[in-house]
């Protein structure tokens, strides 16, 4: 969707200005203001990277020059800069496991979202069988429920079968709350898919795995991974989930940091430089696969 | 994991064993049609997807309800008893009070704040890059971007850089004092309850020379000019005098030993009679002259504005402040969304339409009024709808944000239902209430969902 707008306005421009005929003051007064815009543009994008800026800076300076200072004096003295709150937060044992953990929880849990709602969503666009438009429309209802309404009934259902506070049970949990959106999106994609592919196939006598497998998957590749990155970042950044399912050994980055906010004030340091690090993996894959990810929330867009 | 874990394996080699008939191959049960449709393939491709949705959340919205009768123990059947309390529950009532707050501001903020700047960036070269840049904090943890706005609204403006504006801005206007906390000496002036600061106790004559000393602030708060004092003789007309930091540890009090320092910039006023009549400022060391001075006693007046304390900033994450404060990082993060998903509204606008309105003579403002904003106006919904949701179930941002003391000021539904039912609280029966009042709220968003799929579905 952002490549389809982006190319889109150079057509516009094209066009619209073709249209009026203009002097060339009203034309200087146009790039002007085309000018003041782009400045006021800039300074907005600026503006918008100001916090994080600030939380990078306050992660890199040490404890006695953030109580003393700002972090913005740091760009006139970057000799200040250290390494050390990372280091520090690679030496503390129970953030290495947390960040391990969020690895543990992450990874099954987008690759079961994936499997289980492309397995389903085929079932329900190419398969014929009754209540499937019941089914399709319950999946849609379910697309809002709020995680909250599960916490209580579930975490007495873990209570009860044994699973309460290991990684299993939290990511059961995201993978079921991921479904109705993987399915949506999804069956929003294989709906596009020309019958004819499918048919050609089942003339073919392929069985409906060897043509999922073997057709509606590879096609479903950009679907795929814009549902993979999205679930991924979903799950990544989840706290309120493993803040009530995990135990201290199965938290992930996000609540074992937390734990450190009642102190905001005394450690902030290490605070600054957990999130920082907690954010390295999400920024990554959002900048290398920022289409897939803009695609996926705006094909669920009510998650 | 059993579950969801064997399922789709099983169904894969059930099916993938190569059942010949294409449309049906049903490879559990070939004698019977109906449950051949039943048990076939399709069951199988559902059966994980189905079970996870049903246990995970079918049964808990419907257990809720439920669960929201029983007490805190889930032993005892209380009736309404927990909606009774949830809306005479102060925390409550204002954790419901702040939702609604977000629900009225934040969503329509961000799809206006979307709508401009999409259509700004409509026609920039770089659009792309800017939209990315906003879409950024998205892919962010809230929790990250909790830390991050606690600092950028922390309270110590060497810390938190909105105070340290604020403060910028202030002390452009308003000049910091330069000694906050310091005072004359007790026996040679006191508190001017009049006109505030400091007024001596006995009065002066011209040709007088006047010893201020003061007290309160440490040697190293003097500025780096300040010189060593000398008490001045006084002359005609004139009151003299000298304003020093009286410090040195084992000097005399009152008087001016070696190694303690003027003090300088200090404003003094002569005051007879109630009126000032004449001002001075004191130089590096300490010395200020009072001319022009007819015969008679002055008092002699430091005013207040020397020793005020330094603005500090406002206290953003306090309780008055601190939910426009929460909600101001909620922006931040979901302006980009909005951005990006009205942008792409745009781009499907017909040219003509917008040509047509130009030609006819419109100004750009006309044209966005009553062309642009009607032909989006569908997409403007499914954006504020969309954000509507996430703010009901907005949680992270105020749990981190908010420091302790001011959580429940700041709390939401979603928050207050973890606090009641997993934090201190520790009574489920009213967390199921409070979940049920929000499964209420997001109904008729729903019931948006469903006929919008309806109607678009071919």
């Amino acid at each position: 969707m952002s490549t389809t707008n982006t190319r889109s306005p150079s057509v516009v421009e094209v066009s619209v200005s073709g249209a009026p005929r203009r002097g060339a003051v009203s034309r200087l007064v146009g790039r002007l203001g085309s000018g003041v815009l782009q400045l006021a543009l800039v300074l907005v994008a600026l503006f918008w990277m100001v916090p994080v800026l600030g939380l990078m800076l306050v992660s890199l300076r040490s404890e006695a020059a953030n109580t003393n200072s700002g972090w913005w004096t740091a760009l006139l003295r970057p000799t200040e800069l250290t390494l050390d709150n990372y280091r520090a937060l690679v030496g503390n044992e129970a953030i290495t496991q947390s960040f391990l953990n969020t690895v543990y929880i992450s990874v099954p849990s987008t690759v079961l979202v994936v499997g289980i709602g492309a397995l389903a969503a085929y079932a329900l666009v190419w398969m014929d069988f009754p209540g499937r438009d019941w089914i399709m429309v319950a999946v849609v209802g379910l697309l809002v429920l709020p995680i909250q309404a599960a916490l209580i009934p579930i975490s007495q259902l873990y209570g009860a079968m044994g699973v309460f506070g290991s990684i299993t049970g939290v990511v059961l949990f995201h993978v079921a709350f991921g479904l109705p959106f993987a399915v949506f999106l999804l069956r929003n994609f294989f709906v596009g898919i020309p019958r004819d592919l499918l048919e050609a196939a089942r003339m073919d006598g392929a069985s409906e795995w060897r043509i999922f497998r073997g057709v509606v998957l590879p096609v479903a590749r950009p679907a795929l991974a814009s549902l993979a990155v999205f679930q991924f970042l979903w799950v990544w950044n989840d706290m309120l989930v493993a803040l009530v399912f995990t135990s201290p050994e199965s938290a992930p980055l996000t609540v074992a940091l937390r734990s450190q906010l009642r102190q905001f004030g005394t450690n902030v340091d290490l605070l600054a430089s957990g999130a920082f690090l907690s954010m390295l993996v999400p920024l990554l894959v959002f900048f290398a696969f920022q289409r897939y990810f803009v695609q996926g929330v705006f094909a669920g867009s009510t998650k | 994991m059993t579950t969801a874990d064997q399922t789709p394996p099983a169904g894969a080699t059930d099916t993938g064993g190569g059942a010949p008939p294409p449309t049906a191959p049903a490879p559990h049960d070939d004698r019977v049609p109906w449950p051949r449709r039943l048990f076939g393939p399709a069951t199988l491709f559902l059966l994980p997807a189905l079970l996870l949705l049903a246990v995970f959340l079918a049964y808990p919205a419907g257990y809720s309800v439920v669960r929201s009768l029983l007490d805190g123990s889930g032993t005892r059947f209380v009736g309404l008893d927990n909606y009774t309390r949830m809306f005479t529950d102060d925390r409550i009532l204002t954790a419901i009070r702040n939702t609604g707050i977000w629900v009225l501001v934040a969503p329509a903020l961000v799809t206006g704040l979307g709508l401009i700047l999409a259509v700004l960036t409509e026609r920039i070269r770089w659009a792309t890059a800017f939209r990315v840049l906003l879409f950024m904090p998205m892919a962010i943890s809230l929790f990250a971007s909790g830390v991050i706005f606690r600092l950028v609204y922390d309270e110590d403006p060497d810390r938190g850089v909105v105070n340290a504006a604020v403060v910028t801005v202030h002390d452009v206007f308003a000049a910091p004092s330069e000694y906050p906390g310091a005072r004359p000496r007790e026996e040679i002036a006191t508190d001017d309850a009049a006109r505030g600061g400091f007024t001596t106790v006995a009065t002066h004559s011209p040709g007088d020379g006047v010893a201020l000393p003061l007290v309160g602030v440490r040697p190293t708060d003097l500025p780096e000019q300040a010189a060593a004092p000398t008490l001045p003789e006084g002359a005609a007309g004139q009151i003299q005098g000298v304003v020093w930091l009286d410090a040195a540890l084992g000097g005399e009090p009152g008087g001016i030993d070696d190694g303690e320092n003027g003090m300088p910039r200090v404003g003094v006023e002569a005051v007879r009679d109630g009126a000032v009549v004449a001002r001075a400022t004191t130089g590096d060391d300490g010395r200020f002259t009072l001319s022009g001075l007819d015969e008679g006693e002055y008092a002699i007046h430091l005013s207040a504005s020397n020793f005020t304390e330094p603005f500090r900033g406002l206290t953003w994450l306090g309780p008055t402040l601190v939910t426009p404060v929460i909600i101001s990082s909620w922006v931040w993060i979901m302006t980009g969304f909005a951005i990006t998903f009205i942008a792409a509204g745009l781009a499907a606008i017909p040219r003509d339409a917008l040509e047509a309105a130009r030609v006819d003579g419109a100004t750009e403002w006309q044209v966005f009024r009553k062309v642009t904003v009607p032909l989006l106006g569908p997409l403007l919904l499914v954006v504020f709808v969309t954000l509507v949701i996430n703010v009901l179930k907005i949680f992270d941002l105020v749990f981190v944000i908010a420091p302790g003391s001011v959580q429940a000021d700041a709390s939401v539904i979603a928050l207050q239902m973890w606090q009641v039912s997993f934090g201190a609280g520790g009574d489920q029966g009213l967390g199921s209430a409070l979940v049920v009042f929000l499964l209420v709220l997001v109904l008729p968003i729903v019931y948006f969902n469903i006929r919008r799929f309806r109607r678009e579905r071919p």
